[in-house]
């Protein structure tokens, strides 16, 4: 199957190199995975980050459905918020994760969620299926196609917000979307991201993304591979990668966002979750710093004394911290910061210590 | 473009090999550097090792991918560059100076020559 092109991909044909990523041919790289990651950690990056979803739901019973999809509680967001959810299964079992936002409205509840992407037409279908069955009143689009949608993030990046839109992140909290105009586009404006650092999301039409896009001229492009490195040193998960409902089924407990999942809500998987949060995990998400040359990456086994314990999902040499990080899971008894154990890198096991996330705390 | 001087040869994995008459010294064209962007890991065998041509001699890690290094011709490790082990980026900065990899010696005419000339290799990476 043909790959889907980013609508910025004639811009940076000639300036970056692209991979597949979830069915979408994306810049990975454009000057240096280092410096794009210094950029973003020190001063202000940009990423073209159009292969993320978009599905919006809106009508009398949107929040019903928002509420009975994802694990957080969505009845509690006030119009302009944002939420990062799970969308679990019937087991509890993570399909996706994914930021919610509830749109300002003038009238019915009004939702933009961003699935990962590939994944916008299994959360569309999810959607309509269960609006369908629940017989709930509302709407449900995917806008995929519809949106473009660029990171710009850094400490500088609200700097850099503030003179090329019209909406002052100052008067943004964190979580928070807003309507305003990028170099004269109507755009949303949210103050979220990926990256762990300071910034914003924007979302415009595609036909307008390249004059969006060069509003920011003077932050530093980045692509997908500093996007990894930064979030791994966050400890942020890959979908498709740290959790995958048939190659590595986690529940948000296991993957350590047990934080945005509230049992006091209806969603699928909410029974299954509160049986999950009673007996504890058995397995953890943890961080883990290597104390030997290597550099840990997905599929190793962690082991203890020769006895395979666990595996890697993640792993990076932090550019930040110059030492390589991985992230992965143990059983919840070898969890602890300061656990020795060992990752099993090409025959060798290299040995390495459990370690709290995110990696660069003091940031 | 690529840098491909042309007093070394190529390996079509993309390792070059260049000697002085005596020692042959071995490591990765600037094309390959390139492809491989940041490298933040090498590992390499041990003086005295024996290589033969073709066969793995060690791998190289880039941030964002792992390769494995081939020998462009037989002989034995007479010297690794240790440098690398703490700045692999010397790779990236300098793939046909500081950033050498091996150094063999007893390594076979034949073998050197059978191997792609600077002219034959940049086709390749065109």
């Amino acid at each position: 199957m043909a790959l889907r092109q980013p609508p910025l991909y004639d811009l940076h044909a000639d300036r970056a190199t692209f991979t597949d990523f979830g069915g979408w041919e994306m810049p990975v790289e454009f000057d240096s995975i280092r410096t794009e990651h210094a950029a973003v950690r020190e001063s202000v990056g940009i990423f073209d980050v159009s292969h993320m979803g978009e599905v919006v739901v809106d009508g009398p019973d949107a929040t019903e459905l928002m509420q009975r999809l994802l694990t957080a509680d969505m009845a509690s967001l006030d119009p302009g918020d944002a939420q990062y959810a799970a969308i679990t299964d019937e087991a509890g079992i993570i399909h996706d994760d994914t930021i919610a936002y509830r749109l300002p409205d003038d009238g019915d509840p009004r939702y933009l969620f961003v699935p990962n992407a590939g994944h916008d037409e299994e959360a569309y279908g999810r959607w309509v299926d269960r609006r369908e069955e629940w017989g709930l009143d509302c709407e449900v689009r995917n806008e995929t196609d519809a949106w473009a949608m660029v990171a710009v993030q850094g400490p500088d990046a609200p700097d850099a917000v503030a003179d090329a839109t019209t909406v002052d992140p100052a008067d943004l909290g964190r979580n928070e979307i807003a309507a305003g105009a990028v170099d004269g586009v109507e755009s949303w404006i949210a103050r979220t991201g990926y990256t762990g650092e300071d910034g914003v999301e924007i979302l415009c039409p595609p036909e307008d993304a390249a004059a969006v896009w060069s509003a920011f001229e003077g932050c530093q492009p980045c692509g997908l591979g500093s996007r990894d490195t930064l979030r791994t040193e966050m400890g942020f998960l890959l979908s498709g990668q740290d959790f995958d409902p048939d190659a590595e089924p986690r529940t948000p407990y296991e993957a350590g966002i047990g934080w945005a999942v509230d049992l006091d809500t209806g969603f699928v998987g909410r029974d299954a979750l509160a049986e999950a949060a009673e007996t504890g995990p058995e397995e953890a998400f943890v961080g883990l710093k290597l104390r030997e040359r290597g550099i840990a990456r997905h599929g190793h086994d962690i082991t203890v004394d020769g006895e395979v314990v666990g595996h890697v999902t993640s792993g990076t040499m932090s550019p930040t911290l110059g030492e390589p990080i991985a992230l992965g899971y143990v059983p919840t008894s070898l969890s602890e910061p300061g656990t020795q154990v060992e990752v099993v890198v090409r025959g060798d096991g290299k040995r390495a210590e459990v370690a709290s996330t995110p990696f660069i705390r003091d940031k | 473009m690529f840098e491909t001087p042309d007093d070394r040869k190529y390996r079509e994995s993309h390792e070059y090999a260049t000697t002085d008459g005596e020692t042959v010294t071995v490591g990765i064209s600037d094309f390959a550097q390139d492809e491989l962007g940041d490298v933040v890991f090498v590992e390499l065998p041990a003086a005295g090792d024996e290589l033969t041509q073709g066969e793995e001699f060690g791998v190289i890690e880039s941030i964002k991918a792992v390769s494995d290094l081939y020998a462009p011709v037989s002989g034995t490790v007479s010297e690794v560059n240790e440098a690398l082990f703490d700045q692999p980026e010397l790779v990236n900065e300098s793939p046909y100076g500081e950033g050498w990899m091996l150094k063999l010696d007893g390594v076979d005419d034949a073998d050197f020559e059978a191997l792609l000339t600077a002219e034959e290799y940049s086709e390749q990476t065109e």
